[in-house]
């Protein structure tokens, strides 16, 4: 599986196993296919059946079929992209900056850094200024930065980063985080409160294609910045050591790299609430399929995120009829046991 | 680096102190390397012989005295400009991620290249030939993580040698190696030194030590105690005190190398209270 990572080539003498341009273009483009596919399908799928032709034709009054296609279920399906995208980029920059396969946003705590970072800004100013402004992802991403940097400072033992460490810490952290959110939650008025706790369980419902657009530009930016960095991502597998060793200034690829991945999660959680297990089932799948190397693994993780979510976001919309299931549900609950039969196999690999 | 032929030498290391915590690891060494040698730094478990390469290295920064690389502070180099002069093997590498051989091999391109690009031909002719050198070209496809130890040991010299630099650092390069491997990656090392490169290898075997350094740094709790040409630093009388137990020593019939034989205890009891001199051996002319 991993072993066909990087160009099949017959010819003796020449180099195989690597990543060439040719494949990288191959991969992406194949994803970017199915993504627009998905687009198209998941936007046609719902609660009340839809007619293409007739949504598609501008000069009819009162189309509803038009309203549902494009101020329902389009913004929302291009909000669950984009949310999968930025998850799964996160998944797998953590994932490479811890040299662990187990990290996961939502697992180490940045999301609930994020989420008491939204929430409590919420509280502060009220969620109308920051539907004008677009500035509720940054406050996320400030509570993400913030979380990280408690998380990271505590997982640097003599000025070596344990990993190990820092996944307690994380998990530690993210139920501190979540005691807090419940606590500020008891403070705030009913409704403030109701609003909290559904956006918490993760909804991807939105009418604003300006949100959307918002949210494309936050995690655009940090996902092209940490492009920039997979490189260094791919020698960081090789330790802290072994990485300078390489020519690799790790303290400044890793703090660009932790601010790119919070700005991720933090556009991710502002929109969404938590929505777990995305960052670590996505980079799993993809780096079985596609081999290690962080510069296709990145983009690809990036493309697959989006499509996955869709669908889990089309099933927590559809499955129950009327009734929504908030898509957090349906990701935990595809997360969940793909979590156990991972720690088995790192288990497995690591006592036998 | 093309001007490494000049009198400078490629490491000069002068007062170098180093402590973890309290303990003084490093204490006072003073060494140098000199241009196209084979330096080999032994000494017992803990004497401070993997510190002093990753002072080095520069990876650890010493807490008193200075290292000149090239005859520059070893401060003044960034890490991408040390790592196109100098090249690390550690003793063991973990990979967290399945890599295949070819892509690790070419991560030893990394000084030379951007955060994110795709390799030219020249690296990709570079990677070739270090992988076949090292003997791994039929590796190429493999996960790194599918590979024996010393297959794992063979593609590591081999990111190094991607690495073009003059001067290889090793840490026990052969440490998990059965003997076929570990001289062949000591015969590879000979044939770069041959090239022009400066090695410094650590070494727990001091037979492989004589046999292949033209140097031997003897070094006990972070001192260096003796350093010279290995006949002169590898004595029965280093060695004993050194080590702290009975060893025979005897000058090899075939190589000339010195040759140290450690004794089990029925042999350390039988020679105890002899005199030193009866434990070295010179040899018959063949």
């Amino acid at each position: 599986m991993s072993g066909e990572a990087g160009a099949v080539s017959r010819e003796p003498g020449a180099l195989a196993g690597y990543l060439t341009f040719q494949r990288f273009v191959g991969v992406l483009s194949v994803l970017v296919v199915l993504l627009c596919a998905t687009v198209v399908l998941a936007s046609l799928i719902g609660s009340v059946h839809i007619d293409l032709a007739r949504a598609l034709n501008g000069d009819l009054l009162d189309n509803t079929d038009r309203v549902i296609l494009f101020e329902t279920r389009l913004p929302r399906v291009l909000l669950a992209a984009i949310v999968g995208g930025s998850l799964a980029t996160a998944g797998v920059v953590l994932q490479g900056l811890l040299r662990n396969p187990l990290a996961e946003p939502h697992l180490i705590g940045v999301s609930g850094g994020a989420a008491l970072g939204a929430v409590i800004a919420v509280i502060v100013v009220g969620r109308g200024a920051f539907a004008e402004t677009g500035l509720l992802p940054l406050a996320a991403a400030l509570g993400a930065l913030l979380s990280v940097g408690v998380i990271y400072r505590l997982a640097l033992v003599h000025g070596r980063l344990q990993p190990y460490v820092l996944l307690l810490a994380g998990v530690i952290y993210n139920a501190f985080a979540g005691a807090l959110i419940l606590c500020v939650n008891a403070i705030a008025d009913f409704y403030q409160a109701q609003g909290i706790l559904f956006w918490l369980m993760g909804s991807l419902a939105t009418h604003s294609y300006r949100l959307v657009l918002t949210i494309a530009v936050y995690s655009a930016v940090a996902t092209v910045w940490l492009l920039l960095q997979t490189r260094h991502l791919n020698t960081l597998s090789l330790g802290e050591e072994g990485a300078m060793q390489l020519g690799v200034d790790v303290h400044r690829v890793r703090r660009a790299s932790f601010i790119g991945a919070s700005l991720l999660v933090g556009a991710a959680v502002s929109v969404s609430g938590i929505v777990g297990f995305v960052g670590l089932i996505v980079p799993h799948v993809m780096r079985l399929l596609l081999g290690a190397d962080h510069r296709l693994l990145l983009p690809a993780s990036m493309l697959a995120g989006a499509i996955f979510l869709i669908w889990a976001d089309t099933i927590a919309r559809t499955a129950l009829g009327v009734v929504e299931i908030p898509v957090g549900v349906v990701t935990a609950l595809c997360g969940g046991p793909f979590f156990i039969y991972l720690l088995k196999r790192e288990g497995s690999k690591a006592f036998g | 680096m093309a001007n490494s032929q000049e009198s400078s030498l490629p490491f000069q290391a002068a007062n170098l102190c180093f402590r973890y915590g309290a303990e003084l690891v490093i204490d006072d060494i003073s060494l140098e390397l000199r241009c196209g040698e084979m330096l080999g730094v032994i000494g017992p478990n803990g004497s401070g012989k993997s510190t002093l390469l990753r002072l080095l290295s520069g990876v650890l920064q010493p807490e008193r005295g200075d290292i000149l690389l090239n005859g520059r502070p070893l401060a003044v180099y960034t890490r991408r400009q040390l790592g196109r002069q100098l090249a690390v093997v550690p003793q063991e590498t973990i990979i967290e991620f399945p890599f295949s051989v070819t892509e690790v091999v070419l991560m030893g391109r990394s000084p030379h290249l951007g955060g994110f690009s795709f390799e030219g031909r020249r690296d990709l002719e570079i990677v070739h030939t270090a992988m076949a050198r090292c003997g791994v070209s039929q590796l190429a496809k493999r996960s790194i993580h599918e590979l024996s130890g010393g297959e794992r040991q063979r593609v590591i010299l081999a990111r190094a040698l991607a690495q073009e630099a003059d001067i290889l650092l090793l840490d026990e390069p052969g440490a998990f190696l059965d003997i076929r491997h570990e001289v062949e990656i000591y015969d590879l090392l000979h044939d770069l030194q041959r090239e022009g490169r400066s090695i410094v290898t650590v070494l727990h075997d001091l037979n492989l030590a004589a046999l292949y350094c033209d140097r031997v740094a003897l070094l006990k709790d972070g001192q260096l105690m003796r350093l010279g040409p290995p006949g002169e630093v590898i004595t029965y009388r280093a060695i004993t005190e050194v080590y702290e137990t009975e060893v025979y020593v005897e000058l090899n019939t075939l190589t000339g190398a010195v040759n140290v034989l450690p004794l089990s205890r029925k042999y350390r009891e039988k020679l105890a209270g002899q005199e030193p001199e009866r434990r070295t051996k010179k040899p018959a002319p063949i």
